[in-house]
């Protein structure tokens, strides 16, 4: 075999062998989630909370998934979504605050893991935070929670939603301009927010 | 004799054909091997290459369309999901129009333009080896999305807000917008050296009213590409502004208008498929005459109307919108500009119809896939004529009826004359003749399987059935036609499939081909099958239409080109008298290493807007690595 | 009454659930004109087809020696040209039955009933009006209409671009957001039209039908009282547990039943679900059992939709389904 020839057979099984590498990594790779499982979603519920109701830990299965709701486009759009149906502008604006606390200040009144904020609005917080768990699945709740953490995330992520087709002012998640935005924190609305000792 | 070739320059007057072809071997040759894959600027080899990566994206995009029909033999089947649906019927109209329809039309133009012309090389080579790279890349990223699980899933045209970023998460959409960044610049770069080939390089004597149809129908092709790809790359790159950086190109909430979308994408995407249709053209006014004994029946004519449908092909792009809104009496407008450019359409029918009914045709394959050609496309023209009509349009838009229309026009208008070519000029590309048995059976295949598939649409959509639907319900009378559609689908799949065979078969086994098999009349039948890496011994003197046909065979040559280093002849725009020498450019590397520093740059642009700064570094440096001078002796001249 | 009783009763019985959906199938003032238009255009194009095809197989069959001849290039110059020029007079004939029949599709009248319509992904929201402003009632995915009366249809997008089309009735027409189109269409005579969304709007375009049910006016002013009026109370007790559990449950977070506390806005109206023929936008007819199925399952029957799968135990879904199936 000549030498070009061998050239372009390497060439082409190298191109062959990447396209099979990346049907394998796609198939792998967890399609969108339309559907959860109710097992599944009975297992979401099943959370384990540390006293005063400040983080503790997920469900095996959240980790088993791979944990979608923080770091999935298509999650992380949903809860967008959400964001917007449940009302929660209301309270929070667009993530700036208003009688509920803001979400870019830095500052996470309950901590900042998922299961905090999962809990909070599953289950409400003191001074005014309902309880969203009859108005809500868990994998909703689950998928709210991951959004609005994006909300206030550090650090730039390519996953995070962009802009509305909407009126919004604040800069899109996926700027991570949070930084940009926060405040000198803590900035309560109420002096007595946050957890009870 | 030796004192006097070392002291003046080696030009091919006094040179006999040995030592001439030696020479001119030696100088233009690319070498084998690692660096004659990638450094390679003949517009030969990249042209064979533009052409089977085109074909091997037609065969990929074949098989997702056997997938939809699968899908939708039977009513609320269950075999693919709608997710997955959409990411397969996106990919399919992405992948035809953008990977294979566009970029095969201009493979064909690249192998065939310098040969018909008469000059040794393309203009700007090495920029030609580029736009290769830059389209190869572009469509493995959009494979690579498929095969991730993250192929864009909004449709080949990418309404918006649906592909806005709000309503498409995820990188699908940015994928598609970007991979449509790599092949316009692809095709801007063939288009921008077509233009100047066919302007500035034609053999002495080939005076504007003695170029080949196939090569006026490229040059209009080429100034459709850059007249209209500029709207879908402004299109394409606010999509991404939009997705990633938060501009409100198309949020109406704050002063953008989704309507902008729809306009600038049509506004491209009308002349786009002209820019598939146009070259088909030239290739049956090529292919014709051969085959029925007798010149084409006019010339002006076909050529007038070849420049008057590019030139109307941007009247029209609102036909596909007519349902959006708009004030009755601009669509009114479209309706007459749509139905107006029926008429150099039929002009063309008309000729060939009198040049096939003056002579006595030979029913070898190219001839029986421009017939084919011309009973389909008329079919589809006519339905293109009825949804030009603005009420008619309302019913039948977005449903299947325009997936019939358009199937017609694209694969009977192109896709047949794109067969019939490959039959016809395999063996000057190969030096082999494909075998005429079993091209017989995949005309018939393709025709019939073609024709049971698609003809069936035109019911459907005619009886509510909508577009892009990945299921439909059992009570709508659709099931029983749908379950025909994709049963015929498998002949088609056939018929391509013995095409496939006998290429490859042909390409080893074929029958050796002289230089004239078919004792047709245009250029690059005078040079031996496959051509040599410098096209001609001489550059030819054309003095009529049909060159070849003329001097009982025997071809009027120019001499007086170096033979030491690559140059090529420089004529006038009219008349093609000869005005200069022209160097052109060596095998270089520069246009591979660019591609590879462009691809980074777009492809690190859909996850950060500092691509933009950071990526253009490197394409910076391989840009000036490539103009900067190498001493070699064309930097000389 | 009893004969719009019967007429009603024939013409569901012979139509079927699933409705009319076919341009050439048409019962409406302008798909008839739209019909004609078609009938004319396509016969005028497949006589041109033949001539054209038929010319092409003559010629080739023909057999005869090339010619080159001044004769035959003045024959085919004269061909070519009448040929030209029989292709204009045709296609600007085509174009003025284009245009008039685009002239025959006039703007509703002032008495016409006015209908808000909101394109979602992926269901139909229907506001009726009281008079130019004031919201009479909602409805979801089926729309009635009277019976020889013009309806302008005011259509408007919640999120991306949906298009109206039902084909037996009127051409289709986008629903744009940032954009109110109007759109003009008028029932012959009663019956059921099913109609389809026209352009692709995302995960479950193939699964967002509607229908439209033309009623003659006796009818259709009784079913409009009856929609304005709020959810009829449950009255098995089966019925009374599911009110229950839909509004304790997160039924009430999305949904609104007029007359309870359950207010939600961003799914269906469901005041009056039961009297509907299909539900999922044009997937199920509606029945005890098909609710039941779509609420155990939404996410299985149309993959992606919004509604979540929400998990109520057997005895919790057969109340609601009984609930919900009482609400006509």
């Amino acid at each position: 075999m000549t030498s070009a020839k061998s050239v372009k057979l390497a060439v082409g099984l190298a191109g062959i062998c990447l396209f099979f590498i990346a049907v394998f990594i796609g198939w792998a790779r967890q399609p969108r989630q339309f559907r959860v499982d109710p097992p599944i979603a009975a297992a979401l519920e099943q959370f384990r909370l540390m006293p005063n109701a400040i983080s503790g830990t997920p469900a095996e299965v959240y980790f088993a998934m791979g944990k979608p709701y923080e770091s999935t486009a298509f999650d992380l759009s949903q809860g967008k979504r959400l964001y917007a149906w449940f009302g929660c502008s209301q309270c929070h604006g667009d993530g700036t605050g208003k009688t509920g606390p803001s979400f870019l200040d830095g500052w996470w009144l309950y901590g900042p893991s998922m299961v905090s904020i999962v809990a909070s609005i599953r289950d409400g917080r003191p001074h005014g935070m309902p309880a969203f768990k009859d108005e809500m699945t868990i994998d909703e709740i689950w998928q709210l929670a991951g959004y609005v953490k994006s909300v206030g995330a550090y650090s730039t992520s390519s996953k995070a939603p962009s802009r509305n087709d909407d009126k919004t002012d604040r800069p899109a998640e996926n700027r991570a301009p949070a930084a940009i935005l926060f405040n000198e924190g803590p900035v309560l609305p109420r002096p007595d927010q946050g957890p009870s000792r | 004799m030796m004192g006097k070739e070392s002291s003046r320059p080696l030009l091919d007057t006094d040179l006999d054909d040995v030592v001439l072809e030696a020479r001119l071997a030696k100088t233009w040759e690319t070498p084998t091997g690692f660096w004659g894959i990638f450094a390679t600027v003949d517009h030969k080899i990249i042209a064979r290459r533009y052409l089977a990566t085109a074909f091997v994206f037609l065969f990929l995009g074949g098989l997702l369309a056997l997938a939809m029909r699968l899908q939708l033999s039977r009513p609320e089947a269950r075999f693919i999901g709608p997710d997955r649906y959409n990411q397969i019927f996106t990919m399919h109209g992405t992948n035809m129009m953008f990977l294979f329809a566009v970029p095969v039309m201009e493979a064909v133009a690249i192998y065939l333009v310098p040969l018909m012309v008469g000059t040794r090389n393309i203009a700007f080579p090495r920029l030609n080896a580029y736009s290769y790279w830059v389209f190869l890349f572009g469509g493995i990223l959009l494979w690579l999305s498929f095969a991730l699980d993250t192929a864009p899933d909004v449709g080949w045209f990418a309404y918006v807000p649906l592909a806005g970023p709000q309503y498409s998460p995820g990188k699908r959409a940015d994928l598609w917008a970007q991979m449509i960044t790599f092949t316009e610049v692809a095709a801007l770069a063939v288009a921008v050296e077509i233009v100047v080939t066919v302007f500035k390089q034609r053999a002495p004597g080939m005076s504007l009213d003695r170029i080949p149809v196939l090569v006026w129908a490229m040059l209009v092709m080429s100034f459709l590409v850059i007249l209209a790809m500029p709207a879908i790359m402004f299109a394409s790159s606010t999509l991404i502004l939009d997705r990633l950086v938060g501009t409100q190109f198309y949020n109406p909430a704050k002063g953008g208008d989704a309507l902008l979308w729809q306009h600038l994408f049509w506004f491209f995407g009308h002349p786009e498929v002209y820019i598939i249709f146009i070259p088909a053209v030239g290739m049956v006014s090529t292919i014709l005459p051969t085959f029925v004994g007798r010149p084409l029946f006019g010339y002006l004519a076909l050529v007038s109307a070849l420049v008057a449908t590019g030139i109307l092909s941007f009247g029209l792009w609102v036909h596909h919108m007519f349902v959006v809104g708009l004030p009755r009496v601009g669509e009114s407008f479209f309706t007459a500009s749509s139905m107006a450019i029926a008429l150099p359409a039929g002009v063309q029918i008309f000729c060939w119809l009198a040049t096939l009914w003056a002579g006595r045709p030979v029913f070898k394959t190219p001839v029986l896939f421009v017939l084919g050609f011309i009973v389909t496309f008329v079919m589809g023209g006519l339905t293109g004529v009825m949804v030009a009509s603005v009420p008619f349009d309302t019913q039948v838009h977005d449903t299947y009826f325009v997936v019939a229309h358009f199937h017609y026009v694209l694969v009977g208008g192109a896709v047949f004359p794109l067969l019939g070519a490959v039959y016809y000029w395999y063996p000057k590309i190969c030096g082999r003749m494909m075998s005429e048995r079993l091209g017989r059976w995949v005309f018939g295949l393709i025709f019939v399987g073609f024709h049971l598939t698609f003809f069936p649409m035109h019911i459907l959509g005619l009886a509510g059935m909508p577009r892009r639907v990945y299921t439909y319900q059992p009570e709508l009378p659709w099931a029983g036609l749908n379950l025909f559609v994709s049963l015929s689908s498998l002949i088609l799949a056939t018929g391509f499939l013995l095409f496939l065979i006998d290429a490859l078969r042909s390409w080893r086994h074929g029958r050796p081909a002289g230089s004239n098999p078919w004792g047709a009349s245009t250029l690059e039948w005078a040079t031996t099958s496959p051509p040599p890496a410098y096209n001609f011994r001489r550059i030819p003197v054309v003095s009529s239409l049909t060159p070849l046909l003329d001097n009982d065979g025997e071809l009027t040559v120019a001499a007086g080109l170096r033979t030491d280093r690559r140059e090529l002849l420089i004529t006038s725009v009219v008349e093609a008298l000869p005005q200069s020498r022209e160097s052109s450019p060596r095998n270089s590397i520069w246009p591979f290493l660019a591609s590879i520093a462009t691809s980074i740059l777009f492809v690190w642009s859909i996850f950060s807007p500092w691509a933009v700064v950071w990526g253009a570094i490197p394409v910076a440096l391989a840009l000036i690595a490539w103009f900067w001078p190498k001493g070699s002796p064309e930097d000389e001249s | 009454m009893i004969k719009a009783l019967i007429i009603a009763v024939l013409v569901v019985s012979v139509a079927g659930c699933s409705g009319n959906q076919s341009a050439l199938d048409v019962h409406g003032q302008s798909a008839v004109a739209l019909k004609q238009l078609i009938v004319i255009m396509v016969i005028a194009c497949a006589i041109i087809w033949l001539l054209v095809s038929g010319f092409l197989v003559w010629a080739v069959a023909r057999r005869r020696e090339v010619r080159d001849d001044e004769v035959t290039k003045r024959k085919m110059t004269v061909g070519v040209q009448s040929a030209a020029i029989a292709t204009v007079i045709i296609v600007a004939g085509l174009t003025m039955i284009s245009f008039y029949t685009t002239r025959l599709l006039n703007s509703a009248a002032d008495d016409a009933v006015v209908v808000t319509v909101k394109g979602q992904q992926w269901w139909w929201q229907f506001v009726y009006k009281q008079d130019q402003n004031q919201a009479l009632f909602q409805t979801a995915n089926e729309l009635h209409i009277p019976v020889g009366r013009d309806v302008r249809l005011e259509l408007e997008s919640i999120d991306v671009i949906h298009s109206f089309w039902v084909p037996s009735l009127a051409g289709k027409l986008d629903l744009i957001p940032g954009r109110k189109n109007i759109l003009t269409m008028r029932a012959d005579r009663p019956g059921i039209y099913r109609g389809q969304c026209a352009e692709f709007c995302g995960l479950q375009h193939s699964h967002m039908a509607l229908m439209v049910i033309a009623e003659e006016k006796a009818d259709y002013e009784r079913w409009r009282m009856s929609q304005a009026a709020p959810a009829r109370e449950p009255t098995s007790d089966e019925a009374l547990a599911g009110k229950d559990v839909f509004t304790a449950r997160q039924c009430a977070a999305c949904h609104t039943i007029r007359g309870t506390p359950a207010v939600g806005t961003s799914g269906p109206d469901l005041t009056h679900v039961g009297a509907r023929q299909m539900i999922g936008a044009g997937l199920l007819e509606t029945t005890r059992g098909s609710l039941a199925a779509w609420i155990a399952d939404p996410q299985t029957l149309k993959p992606g939709n919004n509604m979540p799968l929400v998990p109520l135990t057997s005895d919790e879904l057969r109340q609601v389904s009984a609930y919900l199936e009482g609400l006509k």
